[in-house]
């Protein structure tokens, strides 16, 4: 039995997106490039699921740039905007505290090139103000990148918002909304984005495939060089199999998506109520204005890997934010920047829901989860020491 | 997970050795929380044999194999033959650990000679007292 809670992760591919990949793979093998017949099929197919998955987000297929994954969109994104700023001599860039690595880790390489970073404050409930962003933008500010929804805690950001000050402001406005994508709306247009970033397998898509939308007139700088696909903005040969597995995964996950979200909310929600009865445990981010499927907690007194190991022996697949499960002595970035205590941020647990999770198996890893953190805690100094008395808790 | 041995998984599964020793002759915490780790070891000693060891462990799976082992190693032993447990005894009868994990082994091998260093430090003021 498996009991998978892993979905911020990866997701498991639908059926449709399957079967829509296999012709790409089997018959209709040519490149999209080439001239002949053959070639020309693809090409064909290729621009029918531009123009779908365009459609899905309120842009034109033209805007669309398909690259590796969630990650190369992300760079692809700063990296332009940081080249468009310094033509023009503005070399500042807002951004938040808890953006995932593909965007804190390029913002650092531009900082190193002589760029000045700022980084917003995300409070204790992860989630940042529009007036924040008002706040911090300035004459040279050439880019604001914010995530729509955190892949750790699942926080839901006030994009639109931030768009229309940085529209306003004639500031570069990224969303890395590879947590959003076929989970929740998006309408580039309405919500003022001028780029974002979205990765397949997030939405039971493919692997390796993601795409950079770009607003229409924005110069983008080619990270990968080489040939002229993708109007010169991204070289190599399109991986087609890919395109149309993520195009058709994100047709389904954007015609169900209500009743998807729905449904995985109130598994979600019951699954927070179970975890909150374990004492001294806390729901990391806030409460309402989170993804459908997330679930983040933290338990005092426990650390987060071998709560893993534990509940993967009982057949359940989730995630930490510890140090351990990362290979770093640092514990989650993410849950440092909404105020967690380093030794609190090691004992924390993802759990990410879809809509293949049941009822069942959401009452079966409630008890799992108490039963294992009972355990670890019962062979824990820290844990001795704040039911002693010796030390105080910092969870209440 | 392929990530630990088998035998890690064995001894971080079914831990021996964990709990207190009340009245304990020799007591030695290392690591700290905010690391992730914190060991703590405490030992019964008998006339130079280390009669008993039971750990408390806070870290992740290889912290608590490497306390269990450890204390498996010890038991029963000199405490002359304690002082000399090296982490990479501990790796070794642990099948091996991955490279960033070995500290792990470190923190059983230091939490084990503090908890040695307390037993004289106790067994030299009796001493005196006596």
């Amino acid at each position: 039995m498996t009991i998978y809670l892993d979905n911020a992760a990866t997701t498991k591919m639908r059926k449709t997106a399957i079967a829509a990949m296999l012709p790409y793979l089997d018959t209709i093998y040519g490149n999209p490039s080439s001239l002949h017949s053959a070639g020309q099929d693809a090409a064909e197919a290729l621009l029918q699921a531009r123009q779908r998955i365009a459609g899905r987000i309120g842009a034109s297929p033209e805007e669309i740039i398909f690259t590796s994954g969630g990650s190369e969109a992300d760079n692809q994104a700063l990296i332009s905007a940081a080249r468009i700023g310094h033509k023009q001599g503005k070399r500042h860039i807002i951004s938040t505290a808890f953006e995932h690595h593909a965007v804190l880790h390029t913002l650092e390489k531009l900082a190193k090139e002589g760029f000045e970073i700022t980084l917003l404050d995300v409070h204790e409930n992860g989630i940042v103000l529009p007036q924040q962003a008002a706040d911090a933008i300035r004459e040279d500010t050439c880019l604001v990148s914010v995530m729509y929804a955190n892949n750790e805690i699942g926080t839901i950001q006030p994009i639109e918002e931030i768009g229309a000050i940085c529209r306003e402001r004639k500031v570069l406005f990224h969303t890395d909304a590879v947590q959003a994508a076929g989970h929740l709306p998006i309408d580039v247009k309405e919500q003022n984005i001028d780029m974002l970033s979205l990765s397949a397998h997030k939405f039971h898509g493919p692997k390796g495939i993601g795409v950079l939308y770009v607003k229409k007139g924005i110069p983008i700088t080619a990270v990968i060089e080489g040939g002229a696909q993708e109007r010169g903005r991204r070289a190599g040969t399109e991986n087609i199999s890919a395109i149309m597995g993520m195009a058709a995964a994100l047709d389904e996950a954007c015609t169900h998506m209500d009743d998807c979200a729905g449904r995985v909310r109130i598994l979600r929600d019951k699954l927070i109520a179970g975890l909150t009865q374990i004492p001294h445990a806390i729901l990391n981010g806030d409460a309402g204005r989170r993804l459908p499927g997330n679930v983040n907690f933290c338990f005092e007194g426990i650390e987060g890997e071998s709560l893993l190991l534990l509940l993967d022996d009982r057949g359940i697949c989730a995630s930490s934010g510890s140090a351990c499960t990362s290979g770093s002595l640092e514990p989650s970035h993410v849950l440092l920047a909404i105020g967690r205590a380093h030794d609190i941020a090691h004992g924390s647990l993802r759990l990410t829901l879809s809509e293949e999770n049941t009822e069942e198996e959401i009452g079966y890893t409630i008890q799992a989860v108490k039963e294992v953190v009972a355990y670890l805690r019962s062979i824990s100094p820290i844990w001795r020491d704040l039911v002693d008395g010796k030390k105080d808790f910092m969870i209440k | 997970m392929a990530l630990y041995s088998e035998k890690v998984m064995d001894h971080f599964r079914n831990p021996r050795n964990t709990g207190v020793i009340e009245n304990a002759d020799g007591v030695g915490e290392v690591g700290n929380a905010k690391c992730g780790d914190i060991m703590k070891i405490y030992l019964k000693v008998e006339e130079d044999i280390i009669v008993d060891a039971k750990f408390e462990t806070f870290g992740c799976g290889s912290a608590i194999a490497s306390s269990s082992m450890a204390t498996e190693l010890i038991k029963g032993k000199p405490v002359s033959e304690a002082l000399a447990l090296t982490n990479q005894a501990v790796v070794e009868a642990l099948d091996g650990l991955p490279p960033h994990k070995v500290h792990c082994s470190v923190l059983a091998e230091e939490a084990i000679r503090k908890a040695l260093q307390d037993y004289y430090g106790k067994r030299d003021a009796k001493d005196i007292c006596e």
